[in-house]
């Protein structure tokens, strides 16, 4: 039996203060029973000889100082797991929340997990074909990379990431895979958009949801997708499988940290944001990889929305330091009614150069997506010049350039919701726009494939050869 | 061994009391878990310890035991080729011994203890030596020879020194000191991170630390025992920039201390440098490089501690006599370190919540860098080049970590988002980068590469410059309005950025160039410029000149090999167009 303290001495937001204690450890989860014997829990944020400081996760309403009882569990937070997590909706802080039984455990794992060492991990290099172009095609996802999309608000992100979770396969492969799937402080509405989704595709059946949603307790948020990673460790590194974890929305859960930092009166670092973000969500994004030795895999894709869409907000910024590149989403392509606006230039995926080329996509795949990207960005300064000056100040390449951009907005950008585009077709439409200009501006692209695909019947022959 | 015990525990900071005779930055073990920490702090008897691990679990009544060393490094052969984690515990070792994940309170001594390696002495008994000489060597990997030195207060007379197999902590030499005293040396020496090791004298930098980075060679070079840094937002390449040097940069020993960063790009590393080749010796890289890996999701107080693990080390191999390259990726991490603590401490933050002593933390050490004479009899020369990679906010320059590491850095490479999103790599921005060495390295370029090497890469920064106004113009006013020269400049810029200083880090022949070929690439890409100008005064049409099918051949040049008969065959070429024109 745990000792009782009847000891709170003070109650600030989401933190409770509770005096003459003894042998409490830090980060150690704590039960606190209200005046009416409601449950609720927390963990020690600081401890010193007489006093802890707790932060409880279902918030304080209704607590008081002199009739709340206060448990300290002697264990930090664990997720119960076993195969029969698979299929199941928990709620922020791991409790069924779909009327099933409790799980029976197999295991108990601390939530906050252990840093992988960097020594045991795998370089991910196998590419997941997304079926859309403006992924596939310019920033490749491979398995075991953490590639966050960052979104505004009223952008699709959600189909988007829905999208992704639908289509992504690797080429030539069928393996056990599952999805998991936190949510912070989402709305109703946009957290049954996914469950529908899944549920339409079946990929319920292999999904793990953990759901805070906005009308639950912020502070629960700080551990709902440690829940969720906890279970991904699980099901990718005992279970084999590969997984793809998809966290929505970072800005919650980012917001959520600042409460409880200022209810401690930290000294706050960029936008009173804690000075220790960056470390905070690093320990949630590096659990995303893959291990030497171990055939599952974790795939990660956070979502935030970029508050007034500023990609220098502290939260897509250190995100974007963290993990492996980005998605960022347009709010100009989403008025032009293109679906996915994808913005491809600021867009990035850092592991690429290991997942495409010979053998894996195509060979000539980094050279396309370069040129791509050096057509797109002379195309785009084209028509900003074209803005000023009128169309016809323009030199005739120039004008190539901006067709060049339009088109490829309109074709290779846009693309339908449940258009799965193979890799090959999406390379194929790449050429199909740069032939739209001259052959020696294709300064990026390897002078033997050139050769080989620049010409569409070249192109016809060369691919006959590649299947071959 | 003394005791103190824990009164408050606030993440990654410890305060114990009963400390009362406890030093600064001495190492103490926390808890029952034995954690592994530093003091930063005193008062009265309360000790602040960061703690390099995680504190889950610990609290307040449970011991410190408290080690009165400071924390130090291990220097010795075993080091090249290995990895590390901030404190100097091998992550390889860690990994074969507690599996894949880190878990805490591992004690892993960072040399191999059992290991035997040949020691061939070059001083024999009787000989009297100084504090830094050279006793005999290692031959560590096949591609460096580890140098056995006298470690500080060793000056005497060696009584006894042995030849063969040993261990590291074997003896192999005796020395009797002037007080009569005997001391015993084995293979390796410990040395506190944090304290400076002693050089004879200072030198100035003359010579490049050749990097095979066509704009980073060209237009901003970096001397040997110079300090660089490399800001900017992400996506920009920081780190692939960091890789590129690590890789191809002619320094004899590389240490690379990936600092709060990505666990993949270590993983990346760790698979790449075995695989490439020295392009001196043909061995693999990863036999003269060390790597310090604390990721960002490792310890936060191993973070801070891991810079001056690495600046150790490196200055140990400096010690030898060989130039030694230190990239550190990213400072920006490691100031959020001391920010966190600085904050947990509850002390009076400065800029943005930085701890008001960043600056100065900073300038000791980029300040550690340098060209020296080595300690000891012989006049041994060693360098240490620092190249200090900042994230700063946004790519916000005004940040207080970039800031304050441009008032001590010589060289700056700027790295721009722009370019970045174009793909143009390296991002590096022509306009607003610069290095302080151009002066200093002049002689040397004019002797090694060329006499006019300087010249030209004056007239390409010129024409850059002047294609920045130009473009300013033309956005205004319309190309049309610009004379054919005025466009000619443009073309030509446009051909030093895309044919020369946009260089592909994955393209196999691309992703190093030499001197030499840089030379020649430049000087090909102007003597088409000043031959187009002959050719525009003779009144050619400018449509002609700009549609030239050699224009072509100059901008696959970065393509071609290393060879000079093909390289000079392209600038007669340019030759010949001109003259068929």
């Amino acid at each position: 039996m745990h000792k009782e303290y009847l000891t709170v001495s003070n109650i600030v937001g989401p933190l409770v203060i509770v005096e003459k204690i003894a042998d409490v450890k830090y980060n150690e989860l704590v039960e606190i029973e209200d005046s009416r014997g409601h449950l609720r829990r927390g963990t020690v944020l600081e401890v010193s000889t007489d006093q802890a400081v707790v932060q409880v996760f279902e918030g304080t309403v209704g607590l008081d100082i002199d009739k709340s009882r206060v448990r300290f569990l002697g264990r930090s937070q664990q997720l119960p797991v076993s195969e029969e997590i698979i299929g199941r909706v928990f709620d922020g802080s791991g409790r069924p929340r779909d009327n099933g039984p409790q799980i029976i455990a197999r295991k108990r794992l601390d939530i906050n997990g252990s840093p992988i060492n960097p020594d045991a991990r795998d370089y991910p290099s196998e590419f997941i074909q997304t079926g859309i172009s403006s992924i596939d095609g310019m920033n490749p996802l491979v398995r075991g990379q953490k590639l966050p999309i960052f979104s505004g608000s009223g952008l699709p992100h959600p189909r988007i990431a829905a999208q992704i979770a639908r289509q992504a396969r690797v080429l030539g492969k069928e393996e056990k895979f599952a999805v998991v799937f936190a949510a912070m402080g989402i709305t109703f509405e946009e957290a049954n958009f996914f469950i529908e989704d899944f549920r339409n595709t079946g990929a319920l059946e292999r999904a793990v949801l953990f759901l805070n949603l906005a009308n639950e307790p912020a502070i629960e948020r700080i551990a709902t997708p440690r829940l969720a990673l906890t279970c991904a460790e699980y099901l990718a590194f005992e279970l084999d499988m590969h997984v793809l974890v998809i966290l929505v929305d970072m800005t919650f859960y980012a917001e959520a940290l600042r409460e409880i930092s200022a209810a401690r009166k930290e000294i706050p670092g960029r936008r009173g944001y804690p000075g220790y973000l960056y470390t905070d969500l690093a320990t949630m994004y590096e659990r995303a990889g893959r291990i030497k030795g171990k055939k599952g895999s974790i795939t990660m894709i956070p979502i935030l929305t970029m508050p007034e869409d500023d990609k220098t907000h502290p939260i897509p910024d250190l995100t974007g330091y963290i993990t492996e590149g980005q998605v960022i989403l347009s709010r100009e392509l989403h008025r032009k009614g293109i679906y996915p606006p994808i913005d491809v230039l600021p867009s990035l995926s850092r592991l690429k150069d290991k997942g495409i080329g010979a053998g894996k996509t195509r060979e000539d795949h980094a050279d396309v997506l370069n040129q791509l990207f050096a057509c797109y960005a002379r195309g785009k300064e084209a028509r900003e010049l074209a803005l000023i000056l009128g169309e016809a100040a323009l030199s005739d390449l120039d004008r190539l350039y901006l067709k060049f951009a339009d088109l490829f907005e309109t074709e290779f950008v846009r693309q339908g919701e449940f258009e799965a585009r193979t890799i090959e077709e999406t390379i194929e439409l790449g050429w199909k726009l740069m032939r739209q200009l001259p052959k020696k501006e294709l300064k990026r692209i390897r002078p033997e494939y050139l050769e080989k695909y620049y010409s569409p019947a070249a192109a016809a022959g060369g691919e006959k050869a590649n299947e071959a | 061994m003394r005791q103190g015990k824990i009164i408050r525990v606030a993440g990654p900071l410890v305060v114990a009391a009963e400390c009362l005779g406890a030093k600064m930055y001495d190492m103490v073990r926390v808890g029952h878990l034995g954690l592994i920490g530093e003091i930063i702090e005193l008062n009265n008897d309360q000790a602040y310890i960061q703690v390099y691990e995680d504190t889950t679990g610990v609290g307040p009544g449970e011991p410190v035991v408290l080690t009165e060393k400071p924390l130090s490094v291990e220097l010795g052969p075993g080091i090249l080729g290995s990895i590390y984690d901030g404190i100097q515990r091998p992550l390889d070792v860690i990994r074969a011994r507690h599996g894949e994940f880190v878990s805490r309170g591992i004690e892993v001594p960072a040399l191999d203890r059992e290991r035997r390696w040949t020691f061939e002495p070059i001083k024999k008994a009787g000989d009297r030596i100084l504090a830094g000489d050279i006793i005999g060597y290692v031959q560590e990997t096949p591609l460096i020879q580890h140098r056995i030195m006298v470690p500080e207060n060793g000056d005497g007379e060696i009584i006894e020194i042995k030849e063969g197999e040993f261990k590291v902590s074997e003896v192999v030499c005796r020395i009797k000191k002037e007080s009569g005293e005997i001391k015993e040396l084995n293979l390796f020496q410990v040395w506190p991170v944090r304290k400076q090791r002693p050089v004879k004298e200072r030198l100035m930098p003359f010579e490049p630390l050749i990097t095979g980075q066509r704009i980073l060679d060209t237009l901003f070079p970096l001397a040997k025992g110079g300090t660089a840094c490399v800001p900017g937002p992400f996506g920009s390449g920081k780190t692939v920039v960091q890789h590129q040097l690590a890789k191809w940069s002619d320094a004899q020993i590389i240490v690379y201390v990936a600092c709060g960063e990505r666990g993949n790009e270590v993983a990346d590393l760790l698979l790449s440098f075995p695989e490439l080749k020295d392009p001196n010796t043909g061995r693999p890289l990863l036999e003269r490089t060390v790597i310090i890996a604390n990721t960002s999701n490792m310890p936060v107080a191993a973070r801070e501690a891991s810079i001056y693990t690495g600046m150790t080390i490196a200055e140990y191999f400096r010690d030898m006599g060989y130039s030694v390259a230190l990239m550190a990726d990213s400072s920006s991490r490691w100031a959020e370190a001391l920010r966190e603590i600085g904050g947990r401490m509850e002390e009076m933050p400065g800029d943005e919540g930085y701890p008001a002593y960043l600056a100065s933390r900073l300038a000791e050490f980029y300040e550690r860098a340098g060209k020296v004479i080595c300690p000891g009899s012989e006049e041994r020369i060693g360098a240490l080049s620092v190249i200090g990679a900042v994230s700063p906010p946004g790519g916000d320059l005004s940040d207080p970590v970039v800031q304050a590491t441009l008032k001590v850095v010589k060289v700056f490479w700027a790295l721009d988002d722009r370019l970045a999103n174009m793909r143009h790599f390296p991002a590096i921005n022509w306009l607003q980068s610069y290095s302080l060495y151009r002066d200093s390295l002049k002689k040397y370029f004019a002797e090694k590469v060329a006499e006019d090497f300087v010249e030209l890469s004056q007239e390409a920064m010129k024409l850059l410059e002047l294609e920045a106004e130009l473009q300013e113009i033309a956005r205004l006013i319309g190309l049309e309005s610009l004379s054919f020269k005025e466009r000619l400049v443009l073309e030509t810029a446009r051909s030093i950025r895309e044919d020369f200083l946009h260089q592909n880090a994955f393209h196999p022949q691309d992703t190093y160039t030499s001197m030499r070929k840089q030379y020649l690439m430049l000087r090909t890409i102007l003597h088409f410029h000043h031959r187009a100008n002959e050719a525009l005064e003779a009144g050619k049409e400018f449509s002609d000149i700009v549609s030239l099918e050699v224009r072509d051949r100059i901008s696959k040049m970065k393509y071609l090999p290393e060879e000079e008969e093909a390289l000079l065959q392209v600038e007669k070429e340019v030759d010949a167009s001109f003259k068929a024109l």
